[in-house]
């Protein structure tokens, strides 16, 4: 019976183990966990955001979006800048 | 020596923490330390239990804040070890009757007479939380090896931080090697790299600890205890010793790891 046990364990590696699962449910959780910022966040963010790209280009500020999206295992900020114009090089 | 205010916090409930507080400023008590504990969970006191020292409170912390009593008529002194003193919390308020700054002037006032202030912190992310991180200048954070309080803990250490506390140390608690061996239980590592966070220590799962609770007697008392000995190794930690972390979950191992490791080392 122990030996039959040792084999089974032996060929059974590509069967996860239920840590193996806990972590990864963890790590996934907790990804989304760390995105859900608050509103005042992002909008603070989107401020200072406006300020840099500023001094560069033209922008819709009123048109500009920016969100955290959750993809199946990252986070990505998400910009949408529409730009009306460059600055000229000076 | 500077005296230092610790906030031990976890955000899930069940996973130790006043069992953590009770030991730990046993500990430090053991190594001639003046310590006090302060039990932040008004409405749902433990500590006091925990320690053995239920029959001896008279007022507890609202009646402090709310100047019923002076800060020393309420402090309960250990009947075991010189310099160990508990600050009961309130049973019949709520978590609301003191605030972060009333408390921030409670533990500045106990710096006065005190090297380490220990403060037990509720469950929740709520005003006792807010009220128990307030005057703290260091936090540990207790966690079990289940994704539950894991979870909860990477809340916690986030708040933490918000806090202004981003020196938060973790100790994972009621760690079953025999289960991690067999893969059914995270391991010390796989937590580590979920929360990146300094380990201050690792407490096996231990039946003592219940005995000890039963009893009101800290398990740091009982020599025999593996959870106590672990205990007793963090506090040490604390005091700034650099205390080697035993094997994979600081039990002591046995003839048959000890030898294995020998080999691993040899090889």
């Amino acid at each position: 019976m122990a030996l039959l046990d040792i084999i089974t364990r032996f060929f059974a590696k590509d069967n996860a183990s239920s840590k193996d699962v806990a972590r990864e449910r963890l790590r996934l959780v907790l990804v989304h966990d760390r995105a859900s910022v608050s509103p005042e966040f992002l909008n603070r963010l989107k401020e200072d955001l406006i300020k840099v790209i500023r001094e560069y280009l033209e922008i819709d500020e009123e048109a500009l979006s920016v969100d955290l999206e959750n993809e199946e295992d990252s986070i990505a900020l998400v910009a949408n800048i529409p730009v009306k114009g460059f600055k000229r090089a000076g | 020596m500077k005296s230092r205010v610790i906030v031990i916090t976890s955000g899930k409930g069940g996973v130790g923490k006043t069992t953590t507080t009770a030991n730990l400023g046993t500990a430090l008590a053991m190594m001639d330390k003046k310590v006090v504990m302060i039990d932040t969970d008004i409405g749902l006191r433990n500590l006091d239990v925990v320690m053995g020292l239920e029959n001896r409170i008279v007022f507890d912390i609202v009646d402090v804040v709310n100047g019923n009593c002076k800060l020393k008529q309420a402090l309960i002194k250990d009947k075991r070890f010189d310099g160990l003193y508990l600050l009961p919390a309130a049973q019949t308020k709520d978590k609301t009757a003191v605030s972060p700054h009333q408390m921030k002037n409670l533990t500045n006032e106990l710096r006065k007479d005190f090297d380490y202030i220990l403060v037990d912190c509720p469950a929740g992310i709520e005003q006792g939380f807010k009220n128990a991180v307030a005057g703290a200048d260091n936090a540990i954070v207790v966690a079990t090896p289940e994704i539950s309080s894991v979870r909860d803990a990477d809340r916690i250490i986030g708040m933490l931080e918000a806090s202004g506390l981003n020196n938060a140390r973790l100790i994972i608690n009621r760690l079953r090697s025999k289960m991690v061996k067999r893969g059914d239980m995270m391991d010390i590592n796989d937590i580590l790299d979920i929360l990146s966070i300094e380990l201050l220590g690792v407490v096996p799962e231990d039946e003592s600890i219940v005995v000890s609770t039963n009893r009101g007697e800290p398990a740091v008392m009982e020599t025999a205890s593996r959870a106590g000995g672990a205990y007793r190794r963090i506090a040490r930690r604390i005091t700034g010793e650099k205390v080697p972390m035993l094997s994979v979950d600081e039990e002591n191992v046995n003839f048959v790891d000890r030898f294995r490791r020998i080999l691993k080392l040899a090889r």
